[in-house]
């Protein structure tokens, strides 16, 4: 039986290191020891089948039984290719929120801040065969965390994505444009390379926007790619 | 080539996406309950630098079935939420072992993946199972030369088939965690 192609490293400065001093939850939980490279295996190359059937589609959060949630009903739609543009098909995408007020839906957030009893704030929707997905939501509100004095998240969409190799797992959160908070925010602003920070922030796009209904935003997501082949090498 | 997305922490309310059945890998309409195997439990603590218990971790395994295949019948899939304690909790099949690279041989083991508030990236490690033959010779183990290090990645048998590895993120008896 032949190797699985393994994934290509990370791009250096592309994410966000473990120790991000700036963001106090990190202090005590990054390790310190350095990572142990490993070669890919199984193992790393392959990842659950996730099947709607099984997991079942959630892809409207702004109502709860037909009930309205508050706030702006927005559409997030995008692509998810790998590092070489490939579309990558059935991954399944879980997304949580806080709602319009900045709350989320969770007994440990104290923010005095209403809740919605018609918002829950999360979804599940997997890629079509060209890697596209869509949902409807609210758009969040900013929240304050104790980070440091006077320290507010910007608005946010947490996103979860389980590609087709264990090692192409990940959470990211996607911001969006204009937001005078992502320039103070230690978490977003944590990873080094402006680029790679850039893409998280999601872009208003009149194509996706509804009209007389919800305003669209697009957000592309990237995940890790494989490594050429030893044919493409050859 | 565009670099994969950066990653951000799952923060501390990533609960609204946790399926406390997803623990249970057996459980009725898993689509588990009829392969056959050995039932066990793989319990752990995680901590961070402190020795403190990180109460709001996301974990996941991802693990092949008995029969060593990740695209068998087995869907081996769990996710807990750590408890107030730092502990989570999976009832699965043990599994058997893997091809790696070449002509090796892994032994029987279980991907762990932890997402939390204060981790940026998840972290991986894994639980491997202590007394297993195979372990001898397991390309990944074999890469740790110091047996306490190693240590951290062999889970111990209890009893009634349990097996426990607690993850220490940092300092002392710190876990080992992969690059992959």
């Amino acid at each position: 039986m032949s190797d699985p192609i393994p994934y290509r490293p990370l791009t250096p400065g592309s994410q966000p290191p473990l120790d991000s001093p700036a963001y106090g939850s990190t202090h005590k939980r990054h390790p310190k020891q350095p990572l142990l490279r490993i070669p890919q295996t199984l193992t790393e190359t392959s990842a659950p089948r996730f099947s709607p059937e099984r997991y079942p589609v959630q892809a409207d959060m702004s109502q709860v039984n037909g009930r309205s949630a508050l706030g702006e009903r927005i559409i997030v739609a995008g692509r998810i290719t790998d590092e070489d543009g490939r579309p990558q098909r059935g991954v399944m995408v879980e997304v949580w929120q806080a709602n319009a007020s900045g709350r989320y839906h969770h007994p440990r957030d104290q923010h005095d801040a209403p809740l919605d009893p018609n918002f829950e704030g999360r979804a599940r929707i997997f890629t079509d065969e060209d890697g596209k997905y869509s949902f409807v939501s609210i758009k969040p509100g900013a929240y304050p965390w104790r980070n440091h004095w006077n320290a507010w998240r910007p608005i946010h969409i947490h996103f979860g994505l389980h590609g087709a190799g264990f090692a192409q797992r990940m959470i990211t959160q996607m911001y969006f444009p204009g937001d005078p908070l992502l320039e103070l925010d230690p978490i977003f602003q944590s990873t080094p390379d402006k680029a790679a920070r850039e893409r998280l922030i999601s872009k208003f796009d009149l194509e996706i926007t509804r009209p007389e209904w919800a305003l669209g935003y697009r957000f592309d997501i990237v995940l890790r790619g494989r490594e050429a082949t030893p044919f493409e090498n050859a | 080539m565009t670099p994969a997305t950066a990653s951000q922490t799952a923060g501390p309310y990533w609960h609204m996406i946790d399926f406390p059945e997803w623990a249970d890998l057996l459980r009725p309409g898993s689509g588990n309950e009829a392969v056959a195997g050995e039932r066990i439990t793989l319990v752990g603590r995680i901590t961070d630098g402190d020795g403190a218990a990180v109460s709001d971790a996301l974990v996941e395994i991802w693990q092949a079935g008995p029969d060593g295949n990740y695209e068998g019948a087995f869907h081996g899939f769990g996710r807990c939420a750590t408890n107030a304690e730092g502990a989570f909790r999976f009832t699965t099949l043990k599994p058997g072992p893997v091809p790696g690279r070449g002509n090796a041989m892994q032994a029987p083991h279980i991907q762990i993946a932890i997402f939390a508030r204060g981790l940026m990236q998840h972290v991986v490690t894994r639980a491997y199972f202590e007394g297993e033959a195979l372990n001898a010779t397991d390309p990944v183990l074999n890469l740790l030369e110091d047996p306490a290090r190693r240590a951290t990645l062999v889970a111990k048998s209890q009893d009634d088939g349990t097996w426990r590895l607690d993850i220490r993120l940092q300092g002392n008896g710190e876990t080992v965690f992969l690059e992959i």
